[in-house]
């Protein structure tokens, strides 16, 4: 939203201060100005001056030369606007002087010699207005400077409209110059208005309000025999800078209104609309608005009609067939209120918001409605004195707020702010914002005032800010606070999660990256996944990604395939949330996972499955003292390889499972490449603790090895042969593989046990006979030693 | 014999001068002084002889075996100085601006980012919180004190979920739980990805990271939250950070502040940077509304506090210097693995 300084000088006297620094003020105190706009600087020796003679120009068209009166002499000029006729007043700038940035020197044009340019009010930075030179009618006196004539001069800012979301008190420069009357200490003046209770005895408005649900307030006045047409040039002027658009002077005196007070207006033309009605509609139905587009209207949309006809969309923008147009002479005013989250979910539903509804929406103060119509019939009686109120100032008020007195103490302010300020100040601050404001002893009694009472100021810690705003954060003291301090220690999953990071990052030299918690179906089918039925986005924009991942594995190969010409050999990882469906209480079972993904163009895929199944060893020592247990289960997603995917678990918990890949998603990622993957519930990880180091006293007594080289099928596990000396083995210190051998479809496994006792040392027999029953276990399984 | 003496030092001292590696050493040492050497030879013939002569032989045979044992572990050290220096003239001077293979992993730049922060904290006495991504309304929206219809909800927008629930918008969804866990006091942070429904470019991503702070206790004052803001900050950035607060609109703080640091880059100067103004709009903050205190089982009228929230990928894009808000999630490494340890 656009403010001009010259408008908030009429409400507050701001002589003598340094409205730039005043204006930053405004960014600390009360909301973002985003830039500051000096109009009007750049234009000098611009004079009011009369077209004295035309006459064609000798080789152009389009081009006249002017004599143009300036009130001391006559200049030569070389114009080209359509609208040039002699007699006319229009703005000349002379020869040295500058129009908007633009400097006008003599200048030969299409070979004659122009003194001077005589502008439209584009070129004058006053409008959009190109069509032609403007006219000036109002009798100011030749060689006036246009800059003393008019309100060309100004600063104007922009304030972010985010920050006045809160703030509907702010969408108008009224507003705007109370928060200035408060930051300066100098009073704000009242709104000049018309006293309209002198039409009272004349025939009502005939307003009826049908939803009285949607409507708080509709206020209305009819008027007739109005002349004129054209607002005034300094009018049309602060429209312009503070970004709207001179119409005509009803339609503008309505905007005017609104950036004042920010109240929208609308004008019906009263040959059309006398009465009105404020209703929704059972049935869709089309309607243009006037700006001529077709809209269509649902049974959720407030409406203004007049004897059923709807006339305008409330609160957004009037109808086509009801506007302003050059010949109207009476109108129907309107002034109203209506419910801002209907007119919200209208303009959002009709993708149409204007500067009325953007107001509406922020819940602005039904109060207004009766003021506001008072001051457009001052400014327009200022205009145009003839024209005559035929109706009595109609009110209809549906719904009223109530009235917010809050009662707080000094030491609640104390608290709040951790400074002292003094009552005094508190007092005059909140006055000075409108606020009635009373205290006895330390204890005050605030009244809001009606513009900061539909939902903004409603409990004491909203006065602190109002307290705290104006007593500026600047002038703050800075202080830690008293409170005691006790240990912090993290929670077993986020020592898990720095845990896992550090150890794959430094030991195994893999790559963290980040992802998305939905699928990506478009990326997962061109690498041969299929995307699973998950929870699904309800408003994703592209229908791709709608569907919530339920394993982290697919974005991690995706993004394998993604790095494949990164380097021969890589890995990464990451920890984050997939979502394994719903739990039984409808709530989304969220799990965080742990996913690693090793790819190499240089290691097969035996050599990566283990190094990634050690990965997971070292990872369940480093966290849990822990080694985690393999089982080779049956694949669970397409794109795993029925053979080689194996359960992890630990503790007998499953936490997640480690797979080699199906072919069809090598084969589309990198034919020659070995990749394999992991994904470990690191939710559940949390849950088990760490186990304790195991000790035990080396044995000062030596050991006895024994080799045993067994017989064994292509299909035997070393974990089989495990299983025979898992148990009830005396004196078995440690079991480990020595090698495998295949020959000629034959398979043999050599392992090495090793006894030791701590009491004494073993003789052979002792060992023979641990040895025998080991092989008598594996008897029973078909396993003996190679012969 | 006196003369066999001087003829057998003069053969050693020939034969001694013409040695020139260890070995030839070593085999003199045996030739002359072994068990079968010639000086013993000479000592095993003393036995032949007799009377005063005996003693002054032995004497000479003696001095002359000294002499040679001397003389032999003399030119040994001699030797092996010369041929350790020998090796260390033939030695390969490695050359050690070879490039090297080493072979590093490499961090999520928000998780150096996150880990900085959370030290800091905890070094604060900051409880370190995490929280689910996907929440309902209530803990996203309602129990912020914002309720259905606020404007505020249309600020972010939201992704919703078939089953009813949401994508967390910010981590501020994490307030009520944590205030209902630990009750007051409470000092804590919680670092979490967030959602917003919007289209992407290089300055907006749908998938983000931020980090809320809530801290709650008896007179927990707008000069605290100064303080513990300024503090953090300028130990994030490694300098004396100037801060200023600013009002700004936030339904679930009252006040509610927009908080500015002095330009990193111009110093406050004015720059591209912070478009001239001299500040950077850096996060939001607050004084935790009544309503929040209240829903989160917490006494408003004993207890105040203030809350913030960081923007860590804001963070980690200003720390590093990275341009495009969606490398972060691009899985690229020629971008990530730049992030080493």
């Amino acid at each position: 939203m656009y403010i001009s300084m010259n408008w908030i000088s009429d409400f507050v006297d701001l002589s003598g201060l340094d409205l730039e620094a005043l204006i930053h003020r405004f960014t600390l105190s009360t909301a973002e100005v985003e830039d500051i706009y000096k109009k009007g600087e750049n234009t000098r020796d611009v004079v009011v001056a009369r077209i004295e003679s035309i006459e064609n120009h000798p080789t152009s068209k389009k081009l006249h030369l002017l004599k143009v009166n300036d009130g001391e002499k006559l200049w030569d000029c070389v114009c080209g606007a359509p609208n040039v006729r002699t007699g006319m007043v229009v703005p000349f700038a002379r020869e040295g002087g500058c129009v908007n940035g633009f400097e006008i020197n003599c200048a030969t044009i299409a070979g004659v010699e122009s003194h001077g340019m005589c502008c439209s009010e584009a070129e004058l930075g006053i409008s959009a207005d190109n069509s032609g030179l403007m006219e000036i009618t109002d009798g100011t006196p030749l060689g006036t400077q246009m800059t003393d004539a008019y309100d060309m001069k100004d600063i104007v800012f922009e304030v972010d409209n985010k920050s006045l979301t809160n703030r509907p008190d702010l969408w108008g420069h009224y507003g705007i110059a109370r928060e200035f009357s408060a930051l300066t200490g100098r009073p704000l003046k009242p709104l000049e208005t018309l006293d309209c209770s002198v039409y009272k005895e004349l025939e009502p408005v005939a307003i009826d309000v049908i939803d009285r649900e949607h409507t708080y307030r509709y206020s209305g006045l009819k008027v007739e025999n109005i002349k004129e047409k054209v607002s005034p040039v300094n009018m049309r002027i602060r429209l312009f800078y503070c970004g709207s658009r001179a119409i005509n002077l009803l339609a503008d005196l309505t905007n005017y209104i609104m950036l004042e007070m920010g109240q929208p207006m609308h004008a019906f033309d009263k040959r059309r609309v006398d009465h009105v009605e404020v209703r929704r509609f059972d049935k869709p139905f089309k309607f243009t608005t006037l700006d001529g587009q077709e809209r269509d209207i649902d049974e959720n949309t407030l409406m203004i009609t007049s004897s059923g006809e709807p006339v305008a969309i409330a609160g957004i923008m009037g109808g086509l067939a009801t506007e302003i147009e050059d010949d109207t002479d009476s109108l129907l005013l309107e002034s109203a209120n209506f419910d801002g989250v209907c007119i919200r979910k209208s303009e959002t539903r009709l993708g149409l918001r204007t500067d009325a509804s953007i107001r509406y929406e922020k819940i602005i103060d039904p109060e207004m409605t009766v003021t506001a119509i008072e001051r457009f019939m001052k400014l327009l009686m200022a205009i145009d004195p003839n024209v005559q109120v035929v109706s009595s100032l109609t009110d209809v008020y549906v719904k009223k707020y109530e009235t917010i007195t809050l009662h707080f103490d000094k030491h609640f302010v104390d608290r709040y702010t951790g400074i002292a300020i003094t009552n005094e100040r508190i007092l005059d601050t909140l006055r000075a914002l409108g606020f009635t404001a009373d205290c006895e002893g330390d204890n005050f009694t605030v009244t809001v005032p009606s513009w900061r009472a539909t939902k903004d100021v409603t409990i004491p810690a909203d006065i602190i800010e109002e307290i705290t705003r104006i007593y500026g954060y600047d002038n703050f003291e800075i202080k830690t606070t008293l409170s005691a301090l006790h240990p912090v220690r993290d929670s077993a999953g986020r020592t898990d999660d720095n845990g896992a990071k550090d150890l794959l990052v430094k030991k195994f030299k893999l790559h963290e990256v980040h992802s998305y918690i939905w699928n990506d179906a478009k990326k997962y089918r061109e690498i041969g996944i299929e995307p699973e039925a998950n929870v699904r986005l309800l408003n994703s924009i592209n229908p791709d990604n709608d569907t919530l991942r339920n394993c982290i594995c697919p974005t991690l190969l995706a993004f394998v395939d993604d790095n494949k010409q990164y380097a021969p050999h890589f890995g990464i990882f990451e920890i984050a949330r997939v979502v394994e469906g719903l739990k039984e209480n409808g709530e989304c079972n969220e799990r965080k996972k742990l996913g690693i993904a090793l790819f190499s163009r240089t290691q097969s895929e035996k050599e990566l499955f283990f190094a990634l199944r050690d990965m997971l060893i070292t990872l369940g020592m480093t966290l849990k003292h822990t080694a985690p247990a393999f089982e080779h289960t049956t694949a669970a997603h397409n794109w795993q390889h029925p053979k080689n995917t194996v359960a992890v678990s630990m503790n007998g918990k499953t936490l997640g499972f480690l797979c080699a890949l199906h072919p069809t998603v090598v084969d589309l990622i990198d034919k020659k490449a070995a990749i394999v993957c992991a994904q470990i519930d690191m939710d559940m990880l949390a849950e088990i603790g760490v186990a304790d180091l195991p000790y035990r006293e080396p044995s000062k007594f030596p050991g006895i090895d024994i080799d045993l080289t067994l017989a064994v099928e292509a299909d035997t596990r070393y974990g089989d042969l495990a299983e025979c000396w898992a148990e009830g083995i005396e004196n078995l210190q440690d079991a480990g593989l020595v090698a495998v051998y295949e020959n000629d479809g034959a398979r043999s496994i050599t392992v090495r046990l090793t006894f030791a006792s701590n009491e004494k040392t073993l003789s052979k027999n002792e060992v023979q006979t641990q040895v025998d029953e080991i092989l008598s276990r594996m008897q029973t399984k078909g396993i003996s030693l190679k012969m | 014999m006196n003369e066999k003496i001087e003829q057998l030092k003069a053969r050693f001292n020939e034969q001694l001068a013409a040695a020139e590696d260890s070995g030839a050493v070593e085999k003199l040492r045996v030739a002359f002084l072994g068990k079968k050497g010639e000086i013993t030879d000479l000592l095993k013939g003393l036995k032949d002889v007799s009377g005063p002569e005996k003693k002054e032989m032995g004497q000479e045979i003696n001095r002359l075996k000294s002499y040679a044992d001397e003389a032999l572990t003399q030119k040994a050290a001699e030797i092996k100085e010369k041929e350790l220096a020998a090796r260390v003239e033939a030695a390969e001077s490695y050359d050690i601006t070879l490039p090297s293979a080493v072979e590093e992993g490499s961090y999520h730049p928000i998780t150096l980012v996150q880990r900085e922060v959370e030290q800091i904290f905890a070094s604060m006495g900051f409880t370190i919180e995490d929280y689910s991504e996907i929440v309902d309304d209530y803990h996203c929206f309602e129990a912020l004190n914002i309720p259905k219809h606020h404007p505020a909800r249309d600020m972010q927008d939201t992704y919703y979920l078939d089953n009813g629930q949401l994508l967390k918008t910010h981590t501020s969804a994490a307030q009520n739980a944590i205030m209902r866990k630990y009750g007051a006091p409470l000092r804590a942070i919680f670092p979490g990805r967030c959602f917003r429904n919007e289209s992407t470019d290089a300055c907006h991503e749908n998938t983000f990271f931020q980090m809320e702070g809530i801290m709650i206790d008896k007179n927990i004052s707008i000069s605290n939250l100064i303080y513990f803001m300024k503090t953090m900050l300028s130990e994030v950035f490694k300098q004396d950070v100037k801060v200023r607060l600013r009002p700004g609109f936030f339904p679930f703080v009252e006040p509610g502040f927009e908080l500015d640091i002095s330009c990193l880059i111009c110093g406050g100067e004015g720059c591209p940077t912070c478009k001239n103004s001299g500040w950077l709009e850096l996060c939001p903050c607050g004084m935790i509304h009544p309503n929040v205190l209240r829903d989160g089982g917490i006494d408003s009228n004993e207890y105040t506090g203030f809350a913030f929230g960081l923007g860590l990928t804001r963070l980690a894009m200003m720390k590093y210097g990275i341009k495009d808000i969606r490398d972060l999630n691009s899985g690229s490494l020629k971008t990530l693995a730049q992030f080493k340890y």
